[in-house]
């Protein structure tokens, strides 16, 4: 089991983690005061919100084969009930930013799969206007800040949002997702300095997916477990929690949430979950770095709809027949969305030179004096 | 009314001037509060404008960047000091990956009124680590505004319009300039990014320099003037990007003979922007090639007598200028 060359102590696979979790029920944080005040209506609009963001990445990925999306598609398929989850707690004053695996989560805050999926197609009618492409989705009206490319860049960016609420006397709070392979970057780490040495209510969100592209955790972090006790080293509160229930979800994210809005005192999360394609969708070896059993068993066991649903199903909430129709809707919807994508205008040429500088977009004073752009 | 206040006080009065007018304003850096600025800059804003306002950051320069960065998108208006402009290479990520794209890749719904200033000089003899010019670096992405002050008078009334502007404006000072006194006005006044200065005039030669090389061109117009009868005018660009095209080209097609100066290194120079630019443009009024002087092309020497030759000196202006004349 443990690859040569490796001590068993820094041996620590997502997988192995998992299995030392029983898969409970999420029955004893269903009964969370947070959870409590669910109604039947909210249970199943989280259902339909990872319904939705799957068939939405399982659209995505065909049109990505069909050639009509370029660069990288990095997909969240497995991971949604984590986004969902931290959505559903955000308040007015309650913030997201992402970094590149991010169609999960402009979803969840409610961006609508048009304007995403015309965004992958790079068509004018995307929600950057076909300027970011899958890595940089952006709803300023929604709470949501992206959407970052580069592994670790967004760490100081959700600092700053958090910083930003606290100077104007908002209470709330800052989710701040990164990816397992992110917690290795300086940014980072000043960043995390930063939040605790002068309280910023920003939540640092781990979703320790198991890989970071094909390096296993094992194979990069010194700290042999946990990577949210990194925490510790500067004196900032931390939890860790399972990423397959939304009850479990809610739970921990409340916890952290409370602590940003009642004490302005930052925290990191690390939640277990799992994704089921490569890195990307060029990633060639995501059944190299793992094995395929290992892929099935967490499918098998953790699903994250499948576990919801069932858990609505026990509740009474709702029948198998509500499920399918859900899910029918979900693909119907995503197949609209394709064909809105496909049937957008380019955006123009002129448009490669527009939202570069916001003064010469309003044609203020300022953008008019001097020469901002070099081709003639 | 005027008077004489030196450099760093007048971006001091820049700074407290915006502090007291805007309350999304307020000054981030290491040392600049209860230390009062490595270089003075700051000297008793802390004290008037308290801890909210003046904030003492850990040397954290890609946190407390990328901090202003994310704080700018919900409608701060953080002013950041680099210590040195050698710093930003830490930052680097935070000040090109996210403060120049994120509002285009975002399709315009974003964007980051951010200021980052210091000092981006050489001729100190802090060695190459501290030495670093990279208004060419910064002024080659879109996105952003890259501003060289020469004189107090510009250092303040830029600074005021770099902080009230939309996008993202670096501002890089000199610390050898920082100490000389100019005239500046009583009261507001503010200076567009992208307008030049013609700051001597003459009908022979153009000067085109930026930042603390147009006060060596003004020390080598004098003598071009008194040793050669040579009249030479000198055009500062105060502004890298937006550029002033409009000026230089104006003064090249009264004088038909340029000199581009500059402390930055000659490759893929600002220097280099601005010839390839006059030949384009303006060819048919040159009476002679455009002319360059830069940095002789090594990282900074640390040895004290050898900088001075390294960066350009008056001297070394007037034989370049002769060498077309």
């Amino acid at each position: 089991m443990v690859p040569a060359g490796f001590s068993k102590r820094h041996y620590l696979t997502i997988m192995s983690a998992i299995l030392k979790n029983e898969p409970g029920t999420g029955a004893q944080f269903a009964q969370e005061a947070i959870n409590q005040t669910l109604e039947p209506s909210d249970k199943v609009r989280f259902l339909r919100d990872m319904v939705r963001i799957r068939n939405f990445e399982e659209r995505s990925n065909k049109a990505y084969s069909q050639g009509r999306i370029g660069g990288f598609l990095h997909l969240y398929i497995g991971q949604e009930s984590v986004a969902i989850s931290a959505a559903s707690l955000m308040g007015p004053n309650d913030h997201m930013i992402t970094a590149y695996r991010d169609h999960g989560h402009a979803l969840a805050v409610g961006m609508s799969m048009n304007e995403c999926m015309a965004e992958l197609y790079g068509k004018a009618t995307g929600c950057s206007k076909g300027k970011g492409g899958s890595m940089h989705y952006f709803a300023p009206d929604k709470n949501f800040w992206g959407g970052h490319g580069i592994v670790g860049g967004q760490t100081p960016l959700g600092l700053g949002i958090a910083f930003a609420l606290k100077y104007q006397g908002k209470t709330g709070s800052c989710l701040c997702f990164l990816g397992d392979g992110a917690v290795n970057q300086g940014a980072f780490h000043e960043s995390l300095n930063l939040a605790s040495l002068w309280d910023i209510p920003v939540i640092y969100v781990i979703e320790n997916n198991g890989y970071s592209m094909g390096t296993s955790q094992a194979r990069s972090s010194a700290y042999p477990e946990y990577l949210a006790k990194r925490a510790e080293g500067y004196n900032m509160a931390w939890d860790v929690f399972n990423g397959w229930d939304v009850y479990e979800l809610r739970a921990g994210f409340h916890r952290a949430m409370h602590r940003a809005h009642t004490e302005s005192r930052p925290t990191i999360v690390e939640i277990a979950t799992y994704r089921y394609r490569g890195h990307s969708v060029a990633d060639a070896n995501s059944k190299v770095y793992r094995t395929k059993e290992e892929i099935e068993q967490y499918e098998n066991l953790f699903d994250p709809i499948t576990r919801w649903k069932n858990t609505l199903i026990n509740e009474g909430v709702i029948t198998e027949e509500d499920y399918r129709q859900l899910n029918h809707e979900a693909l119907q919807e995503a197949e609209a969305a394709a064909q809105f994508a496909e049937q957008s205008p380019w955006p123009t040429e002129a448009d490669i030179t527009a939202d570069v500088y916001h003064e010469v977009d309003h044609q203020t004073e300022s953008g008019l004096t001097g020469k901002h752009f070099f081709n003639d | 009314m005027s008077r004489q206040i030196d450099y760093r006080t007048a971006i001091r009065e820049a700074l407290a001037e915006e502090i007291e007018r805007d309350p999304n304003v307020f000054i981030i850096g290491e040392e600049v509060a209860q230390y009062n600025g490595a270089y003075k800059v700051t000297q008793g804003l802390w004290a008037k404008y308290g801890d909210k306002r003046v904030i003492d950051a850990p040397i954290s320069e890609a946190g407390f960047i990328g901090m202003g960065v994310g704080a700018s998108m919900l409608g701060l208006r953080p002013v950041m000091e680099l210590m040195f402009w050698s710093f930003a290479y830490v930052a680097f990520d935070q000040m090109i990956n996210n403060a120049a794209t994120v509002r285009y890749m975002s399709g315009g719904l974003l964007h980051c009124p951010i200021v980052v200033r210091g000092p981006a000089n050489g001729g100190t003899n802090v060695g190459a680590t501290h030495s670093h010019t990279p208004e060419n670096l910064f002024g080659n992405m879109p996105g952003l505004k890259v501003v060289c002050p020469a004189t107090a008078y510009d250092a303040k009334g830029l600074m005021k319009t770099a902080i009230r502007d939309n996008d993202p404006v670096y501002v890089m000072e000199n610390t050898k300039l920082y100490g000389e006194l100019w005239d500046v006005p009583e009261g507001e006044y503010t200076i567009p990014l992208g307008v030049a200065d013609v700051k001597r005039s003459g009908s022979d030669l153009t000067l085109v320099a930026h930042g603390r090389a147009v006060i060596t061109c003004l020390k080598a117009a004098e003598l071009l003037e008194a040793e050669h009868d040579i009249k030479a005018e000198v055009v500062d660009l105060r502004s890298i990007r937006p550029l002033d095209e409009q000026t230089i080209l104006d003064s090249v097609r009264k004088t038909h003979r340029v000199v581009v100066v500059e402390e930055n290194k000659p490759f893929c120079g600002v220097g280099a922007q601005i010839t390839a630019m006059i030949q384009e443009k303006a060819f048919d009024d040159l009476d002679a090639p455009v002319a360059r002087v830069s940095a002789i092309d090594a990282p900074a020497i640390y040895s004290p007598r050898l900088e001075e030759v390294q960066l350009p000196r008056p001297m070394d202006v007037v034989t370049k200028a002769l060498s077309i004349c």
